[in-house]
């Protein structure tokens, strides 16, 4: 017995240091941050030139300095000769974190009942673990506006970056209330309305979107009177539009919509962003007087008619710059965010022109969204969201090769590049021995 | 009056007699171009010469006399782009009536107005695989087309020596039609499975019947009563018989090896597996049953048998020896396959070599066509498209597309507005913000009026 008893416990001891690991193999990277310096690389700075052989020092989660000869201190180094930092690009417009899979109405987190609840915010709904967030960001595509979808005043919609736990830890600095401007446009190609129903559909819709507008005019004149009222949250909401608080994203589209919302924005003394203008560029000189800035995309899109020539999509952007509009990118994707850079590339190559299609992904996208003083260039004090790429990151054959984001350096995985390291040698492979 | 009548009786008849007439063949001599052949590398200064819609010569100074030259000096010269799996051109695309409609045939539906055909061709395709939709197990025949933009005759856009292609689906999409929307079998992926070998057994036994009666025809005196013919049942006999190539759309790895087994089991080499996402699971087996995979380059999570795919895909199967070709299934994409070619150079770093070969020689082997188009050589057909730079680049812009030696996109002279029809229907132009992404479930909606949303949001 005693023999056995010793045999046990020689047994256990010779297990232990195997029963100390945990069930798993392997180990998780998580992004971390700390002090970096990139070194070595081709700058790209958008606002401020490209320096040549050049470092930036990321420290505190912001650029600590930038230039050809900056110490590296105690700095982790990474080496980037050949290579290219940019700072983080924006996507103007996404469904990404709002919904996982496309068709299945449980992960729909976009779209409320109703037509009037701008107080829907999207911040709340924005899955910080969504499996497309991490597929996203290692393409470079590092801030996004997450939006609202649906009804006329369908909700508010947030900026965010691609990296954190929580919506707050996401969260970049700029919310807007979105308006569906009422449309005289199809949906889509599956939209069977009749001529006079669409008309009359976008007639209706003006005269809601005017009573809607006046009470919440009243309601932010009573609130500015100090009156005591009954809890209206959707007023509420866009009382602060009212007030100047908060913009308002007027999604617009088809060309004689785009000078109706000119129109209807004209007296009135808001923040007004458009979004969508698929068609501006049959109107480019009107909004460039208006002096209302751009949301446009994607690029990647059929023209809206029949009968206008087949790169109209990827001219509008161009032809937009070109008329004084500042103008910002977007993908209106979700899961496929990460091709935002691709719908620059043909916005850049059908008349943007490479430089201003960059800035249609940073620098102007920093400034439409009010944070231009942390974000949307490589400069000193600016937070630390930037990329390290091989090449033109709009070029598909460039490899993205460090995404930095608020300082943090996220990893260069996610379950896309997973399914290749296990599946380019599967093992077995066609036999099993 | 008399007179009157008898011209629009003439004019009738006219109209009624199916076209036999030739399609255009073009000359043309394309000079200086960086030619991109796909088979025998790249060529730099190289002129190519078409004859009578035939790749006459290629090689450097060459001369012809009564040929239109070119100057493409500075340009890139690549073969037309094929798309193997496309619903442009076409009135309709699902039958979807049955989890079996092999006798419906897509030709019967073409659609040569369709501006669609023009925007491909302004993205350097020359040659898609119009097929039938996703609702059925097994679907229609499917029509490979030439895009001849510019016709009223739909047969003038047929590839008329191409091969005969059928359309296969499998998992979500039939399940939902027949099983979810009609409560008929299938509604599981071991239904799908059922339907596709039941059609096949029943196919053996309608060719036996026929053998019978033909071999009781030779009997001396004989009288035997023929069989019913039942174009259906003969169409799956030819597919046994290897005379027509399935195209399958499918996604989820189980589901495509449950095909190759059962593809297997009837000595059937002809399929090719279409979409495909998680076809990098069963890469090995891919490479060694069938004629490969015709995948998105990075679309997914618009449905759940897609939230698990990768955008490597065409990297792994193009490694592992798979035929990989990327098709469009979309109006939209159709427009820039270059481009989603150009994708997989960013996830999996293939060389332009593979790339490109994703959307010309390999869709040419899926489609039974190879032989004839997908490639620069000496006797192949003149389907040729000029880039003003490499055509994988994000900056490329396609500047002329050839078919059969013919000029039918010239970004320079073209006219914007392209339409050779314009809707009498139409007060005003309708403005579209975007074309329904799904054209592979266009046509079922009648079946789900009740589901009270859009099924049809995002389901390839």
């Amino acid at each position: 017995m005693m023999k056995f008893r010793a045999i046990l416990y020689t047994v256990a001891l010779a297990l232990s240091p195997i029963l100390a690991q945990a069930q798993f193999d392997g180990e998780f990277i998580k992004p971390r941050n700390g002090r970096f310096l990139l070194q070595n690389a081709t700058i790209v700075t958008v606002t401020k030139g490209t320096i040549q052989n050049g470092s930036v020092l990321i420290a505190n989660g912001r650029i600590e300095a930038v230039g050809t000869n900056v110490a590296a201190g105690d700095a982790e180094v990474i080496d980037c000769s050949g290579q290219f930092i940019y700072p983080g690009m924006f996507d103007g417009g996404s469904q990404l974190g709002l919904v996982e899979v496309g068709s299945l109405a449980e992960t729909q987190d976009y779209a409320e009942i109703g037509q009037v609840t701008p107080n829907m915010q999207a911040l709340v709904a924005v899955n910080p673990n969504s499996i497309a967030i991490p597929v996203t960001r290692v393409s470079g595509v590092t801030t996004i506006l997450a939006t609202p979808s649906g009804g006329m005043f369908p909700g508010t919609a947030a900026l965010i970056n691609l990296n954190g736990y929580t919506p707050d830890q996401m969260y970049a600095g700029f919310k807007g209330v979105i308006l569906n401007f009422p449309s005289s446009a199809r949906r889509s190609t599956w939209d069977r309305r009749s001529d006079e129903d669409v008309k009359k559909d976008a007639e209706k819709a003006q005269k809601n979107l005017n009573d809607i507008w006046e009470r919440a005019t009243t309601y932010h004149q009573l609130v500015s009177a100090k009156a005591a009222l009954p809890y209206y949250p959707e007023m509420e909401q866009l009382a602060k539009v009212v007030s100047g608080e908060l913009p308002l994203l007027v999604e617009v589209n088809a060309a004689s919509d785009i000078e109706l919302a000119i129109k209807w924005l004209e007296n009135k003394e808001i923040k007004a962003i458009l979004t969508g203008v698929a068609e501006g560029w049959r109107v480019a000189d009107k909004i460039a007087a208006a002096n209302l800035p751009v949301i446009t995309g994607p690029m990647l899109a059929i023209p809206t008619r029949q009968s206008d020539r087949f790169d109209a999509s990827y001219t509008n952007p161009g032809k937009m710059a070109k008329a004084g509009v500042k103008v910002v990118i977007r993908s209106n994707d979700s899961e496929n965010t990460r091709n935002l850079p691709f719908n620059a590339g043909f916005a850049a190559a059908y008349g943007m022109g490479k430089e201003e299609a960059l800035k249609a992904v940073t620098i102007n996208s920093a400034e439409v969204f009010g944070v231009a003083d942390r974000l949307g260039s490589i400069e000193v004090g600016k937070d630390a969201t930037l990329f390290v790429s091989t090449g033109d990151p709009f070029e598909t054959r460039s490899q993205i090769r460090h995404v930095f984001i608020d300082g943090f350096r996220v990893p260069m995985s996610n379950r896309h590049i997973r399914f290749y390291q296990e599946f380019l040698e599967r093992s077995p492979g066609l036999e099993k021995n | 009056m008399k007179k009157f009548t008898s011209i629009i009786a003439a004019l009738l008849v006219l109209g009624s007699m199916p076209s036999m007439a030739q399609t255009q063949k073009g000359s043309i001599l394309i000079k200086n171009a960086t030619v991109i052949t796909i088979t025998n590398g790249t060529l730099e200064d190289t002129d190519v010469l078409v004859e009578n819609g035939i790749i006459k010569k290629v090689g450097k100074n060459l001369s012809a006399s009564n040929v239109q030259t070119i100057d493409a000096t500075g340009k890139f010269l690549m073969p037309g782009i094929i798309d193997a799996h496309s619903h442009v051109g076409l009135d309709a695309v699902n039958e979807a009536t049955s989890p079996i409609t092999s006798e419906v045939k897509m030709e019967d539906v073409v659609n040569p107005y369709d501006v669609g055909i023009y925007r491909a061709l302004a993205g350097g395709v020359t040659i898609s695989h119009a097929m039938h939709g996703s609702a059925n197990a097994i679907g229609g025949q499917n029509i490979t087309l030439k895009h001849r933009f510019g016709t009223s005759n739909p047969q003038d856009l047929f590839m008329q020596d191409a091969a005969r292609t059928i359309k296969f689906a499998l998992g979500e999409n039939p399940t939902r039609v027949h099983g979810r929307g009609n409560n008929n079998q299938p509604r599981t992926r071991m239904g799908v499975e059922a339907v596709i070998r039941n059609g096949f057994n029943e196919a053996i036994q309608y060719k036996k019947t026929w053998e019978d009666y033909n071999a009781a025809l030779k009997k001396k005196g004989a009288t035997p009563i023929p069989p019913k013919f039942d174009t259906r049942l003969q169409t799956l006999v030819d597919i046994l018989d290897g005379k027509i190539i399935i195209h399958c759309h499918s996604y989820r790895a189980d589901e495509i090896y449950m095909l190759i087994n059962v593809c297997r089991e009837f000595n059937i080499t002809n399929i090719v597996f279409s979409h495909v996402n998680e076809g990098f699971k069963v890469a090995p087996e891919l490479a060694e049953y069938t004629m490969g995979a015709s995948i998105f380059a990075d679309w997914w999570a618009y449905k759940f048998e897609v939230y698990y795919s990768t955008a490597y895909n065409a990297a792994i199967l193009t490694k592992n020896g798979v035929v990989t070709s990327i098709n469009s299934d979309s109006g939209e994409l159709i427009r820039h396959l270059y481009h989603e070619a150009g994708k997989a150079q960013r996830y999996g770093e293939l060389t332009d070599d593979q790339t490109l070969a994703l959307i010309t020689i390999n869709p040419a082997k899926q489609l039974g066509i190879a032989d004839k188009v997908g490639s620069i050589e000496e006797g192949k057909q003149g389907d040729l498209v000029i880039f003003n730079e490499h055509p994988l680049s994000v900056y490329a812009i396609p500047q002329m597309t050839f078919v059969d030696g013919v000029k039918y996109f010239d970004i320079n002279t073209d006219a914007n507005d392209m339409r050779i029809k314009v809707s009498a229907t139409d007060a005003v132009e309708p403005i579209f913000l975007k074309e329904h992404d799904e054209r592979c479930m266009h046509g079922v909606d009648f079946f789900f009026t009740n589901f009270g949303r859009n099924l049809f949001e995002h389901s390839h």
